[in-house]
This record gives structure tokens, C-alpha cells and sequence, in this order.
């Protein structure tokens, strides 16, 4: 159920970068699904009344290793988080430069003007 | 661009050096408690980002001028891999935690982990000091009413 | 079933946020949508037991917003002339209907949420990090040993990245836009 929920917000930001003619909110569908796709990820790795990766002091290894959640979906999805920022600099970026060259954030109109 | 009212700058004044403190808290206490390079740098970059928004560009570029943004971004980077090939270097494996190997630390501390602390400072003055050059440039472009009515961008000088 | 119920109510809220990010005409109410569905991510990765995304989100977040809103404040949007393709919309609704179905299909082979893979795989790396990670790197915190120690190519990798990323976002922004003196072409 978790997942189908997760799965609809990933189809929303999907339809979103599909069909919307204003390239910011093309970006927002982008960003949208980006965030989607580390919930899934951050999902995959749950344990129930789990604790999170961090060694406490005094604590046995072994009541630790049966408890906590999996870390290696959690050092994945920083990384993914970090590049998912740097690309949308770079699409905000183009849209700026877009903006100054046709007056106008339309993608149907900058495809009739072709500079 | 300028700055903003005086309430703003004052408070800005007093809260710029908390804000500095805690990204470089984050980043140093990095093994012991979640955190990390990443999220410290970012911080870092959020209080220069205020002190921009709060008392205008120049005035933060005389604090820190772009090409010294340049310079420790680019040291930022070429220090993470140094320490990947001194790994390399010395352990045979490139990036061999080599100094937890040969100098474990006592745990639980402030240096118990080698290179990993070496490694989140450099990563933390890439993502701070990329997102700060990335800002000031934003907000260079800004919007004037042309002649005929339409609104065109244009950029100011470029400094240095 | 607390903790999925919780995620429950939080991931229908995202939806909620995401639907009117996509649908109103406003740019800078789609943006602050945009803002409300990040920190609603990050309250669930506070559920999730992954307190280091949190604070990864909530950071990256805030400058994502600040970046977007400067894009398109003050820009007026001109509303898009007339004609609405209403056979291309209707086959993109068949096409995201038909996928969502496809994927609630295929996600009955994945385990039930709750259980990890690690749990059922007993030589999975994941026990190995978590086992040995302190004795080995010396950190306390797992995630970042494995982020710097274990898989530190990874990490060397996503430096190149962002590098790169900025540098191409300082190169388009760059350089002389219309000059003061006149409209050249």
C-alpha cells in the first residue's frame, strides 16, 4: 500500500513533465518525481521498530545487527539527493537563459520563434 | 542588489556566526552523529546566501570575492582526491583508510575514524563554496522595462 | 502499523501538495507546493530511521527553493494561446493509467514492507557493514562509513558530478545578455 502511494506521486510527476507547456513547471514534474524515486529507495530498506544505523555507546553488536535498518539504501540516496540538486541548478539555470532570449517561459511559442 | 531594512541587517548581524558554527559542526561531527560533509556544506552556503540577501552583493563580495570561491572550490576538490591516492600511495588500495589502520584512535572521539574526517572537510568546502558562487550569480540578472514596453534582462558590469 | 499508518496520512498529503504543484496557473504557488512536498519528505525520512537524509533534505531543500523563486518572481506568465491537443492529453492519461497499473502489479514479488532484503539474504553487504563497520573505520555512524570508507568511489564519483553541474550552470549564466546600448541580434 506504502508502495502504490509512492508510485502515484512518480506517475503525478510524470504526467506533470509530459503535458505542461510552461518549462519551470516542467522542472517541478522533474523534481517531483526525483523525490519519489529516494522515498522508494529510503522504503526498500525498512525494518519494523527498527533503530537507526548509528552505534551507541555501550550497546551489544549483535542486538544491533538484528534491529537496525539498512544502511547502504540510505548512503545511496544521499548521493542521489546532491545530484538531483546540482541537475536542477542547471535546468534553472537554462530556463533563465531561455527567458532572456525569447521572452517567454512557453515551450510552443519558443518553438515557433527559433531565434 | 541591495539590502534590506534595518531590522533585517541587524539580526543578520547576530545570527550569520550561529549559522556558520552549525554547518561546521555538522561537518566535523560527521562520524559520530548524522551529519556529513554534504549537509554541512550546504548549511555553510545558506549563511553566506543570508548575508547576501540581508546587506546587498558587494558587500559580500568584498568579504569574499568570487575568485576566492573559485580557488577553494577547486582546493576543495583536489584535496578529496589527495586523499584518495595517498590511500593509494601507501595502502596499495586506492582510498585505504590508511591512517585508521596504521593510527587507530581511540572510539567514539573526535579523531577516531583517519581519513574520513579529512575527507568530509573537503567535501563540505566544495558543496559550500559552489552553491555560494552559484548564487552570486544568480543574482546578478535582474529585470529593467526596456524602450518599446517589453521587459528585457540585462546584467550588470562584470566585477573583477 | 503505527509507523505505516503515519506514512500513510504523510504520503497522501504529498500527493495532495503534488497535484496542486502540477495544476494551478500560478508559478510561485506551484513553487511553494513544491517546498511543502520536501519537507514532508524529510518528516518522512524521520519516520524511516534515516535521520542523516533528513537533515541532507531539509538543507537541500531550502536552497532549491531559494534558486527556484528566483527564477520566476517578477516574471509574468503569458497564458498559453488556445488550443489544447485534447488526443495527445487523452493518450498521456491512458499511458500514466495503464504504467501505474503495470506497477502495482509488479510490486507484489517485492517483500512486504517491513522486512528487508538483508533480513532474508544472510551474506548481504549490508550485514557485513553493519557487523564490522565500527571495529574496521572507526566511525559511529554507519551511513558515512560506508559513504567515505567503504564505497568512497561512489562518493568521488558524485563530487565529479556536482563539479561539473556547477560549472556548466556558471558557463549558460554567464556572459553578456542584451546590452544596454541597443538590441543587437
Amino acid at each position: 500500500m506504502v508502495y502504490a502511494l509512492c508510485f502515484a506521486l512518480f506517475v503525478i510527476g510524470l504526467y506533470c513533465a509530459l503535458t505542461k507547456k510552461n518549462i519551470v513547471k516542467i522542472v517541478i514534474g522533474l523534481t517531483i518525481m526525483e523525490y519519489a524515486v529516494n522515498l522508494f529507495l529510503v522504503l526498500l530498506g525498512y525494518r519494523k521498530d527498527g533503530v537507526a544505523p548509528i552505534v551507541e555507546e555501550g550497546a551489544g553488536p549483535l542486538e544491533f545487527l538484528a534491529r537496525s535498518v539498512d544502511p547502504l539504501p540510505q548512503a545511496l540516496v544521499v548521493t542521489s539527493i546532491v545530484i538531483g540538486l546540482g541537475v536542477t541548478t542547471l535546468a534553472i539555470a537554462l530556463c533563465i537563459r531561455l527567458y532572456e532570449k525569447y521572452g517567454t517561459f512557453d515551450i510552443s511559442e519558443i518553438r515557433r520563434l527559433k531565434g | 542588489m541591495t539590502g534590506m531594512t534595518v531590522i533585517v541587517k541587524t539580526v543578520t548581524r547576530w545570527v550569520k556566526v550561529f549559522i556558520f558554527l552549525y554547518g561546521i559542526y555538522i561537518i566535523i561531527t560527521g562520524h559520530l552523529a548524522p551529519g556529513g560533509g554534504f549537509a554541512g556544506g550546504v548549511i555553510i552556503a545558506c549563511s553566506y546566501m543570508l548575508l547576501t540577501l540581508a546587506y546587498g552583493k558587494e558587500f559580500t563580495l568584498k568579504r569574499l570575492s568570487s575568485r576566492a570561491a573559485h580557488h577553494l572550490d577547486s582546493s576543495g576538490a583536489l584535496l578529496f582526491l589527495v586523499v584518495a591516492l595517498f590511500g593509494l600511495g601507501s595502502g596499495g588500495i586506492f582510498f585505504a583508510n590508511v591512517l585508521q589502520n596504521r593510527y587507530p584512535g581511540a572510539k567514539f572521539t573526535l579523531l577516531s575514524s583517519g581519513t574520513i574526517l579529512i575527507s568530509n572537510i573537503a567535501i563540505g568546502l566544495k558543496v559550500a563554496a559552489s552553491l555560494f558562487l552559484i548564487f552570486v550569480i544568480l543574482s546578478v540578472l535582474r529585470i529593467v522595462l526596456a524602450e518599446d514596453g517589453s521587459q528585457k534582462m540585462i546584467q550588470e558590469e562584470e566585477e573583477e | 502499523m503505527g509507523i505505516e499508518l503515519y506514512l500513510i496520512i504523510l504520503l497522501v498529503f504529498l500527493i495532495i501538495g503534488a497535484l496542486i504543484a502540477v495544476e494551478t496557473k500560478n508559478l510561485l504557488s506551484s513553487v511553494i507546493s513544491l517546498g511543502a512536498i520536501g519537507f514532508g519528505l524529510s518528516i518522512a525520512f524521520l519516520f524511516l530511521r534515516a535521520p542523516d537524509l533528513a537533515i541532507v533534505q531539509i538543507a537541500v531543500e531550502v536552497v532549491l527553493l531559494i534558486f527556484l523563486i528566483r527564477a520566476t518572481i517578477g516574471r509574468d506568465v503569458i497564458p498559453t494561446k488556445g488550443h489544447i491537443h485534447w488526443a495527445g492529453l487523452l493518450i498521456v492519461c491512458l499511458l500514466t493509467v495503464g504504467f501505474f497499473a503495470f506497477g502495482c502489479y509488479a510490486f507484489r514479488s517485492l517483500n512486504e514492507f517491513g522486512t528487508p532484503i538483508i533480513s532474508a539474504v544472510g551474506n548481504a553487504p549490508s550485514n557485513k557493514y553493519l557487523a564490522d563497520g565500527l571495529k574496521e573505520t572507526g566511525s559511529a555512524n554507519i551511513v558515512t562509513s560506508i559513504l567515505l570508507d567503504y564505497r568512497a568511489y561512489d562518493t568521488l564519483g558524485e563530487a565529479t558530478v556536482l563539479f561539473a553541474a556547477i560549472l556548466g550552470a556558471l558557463a549558460v549564466l554567464r556572459g553578456r545578455a542584451w546590452s544596454k546600448r541597443g538590441k543587437d541580434k
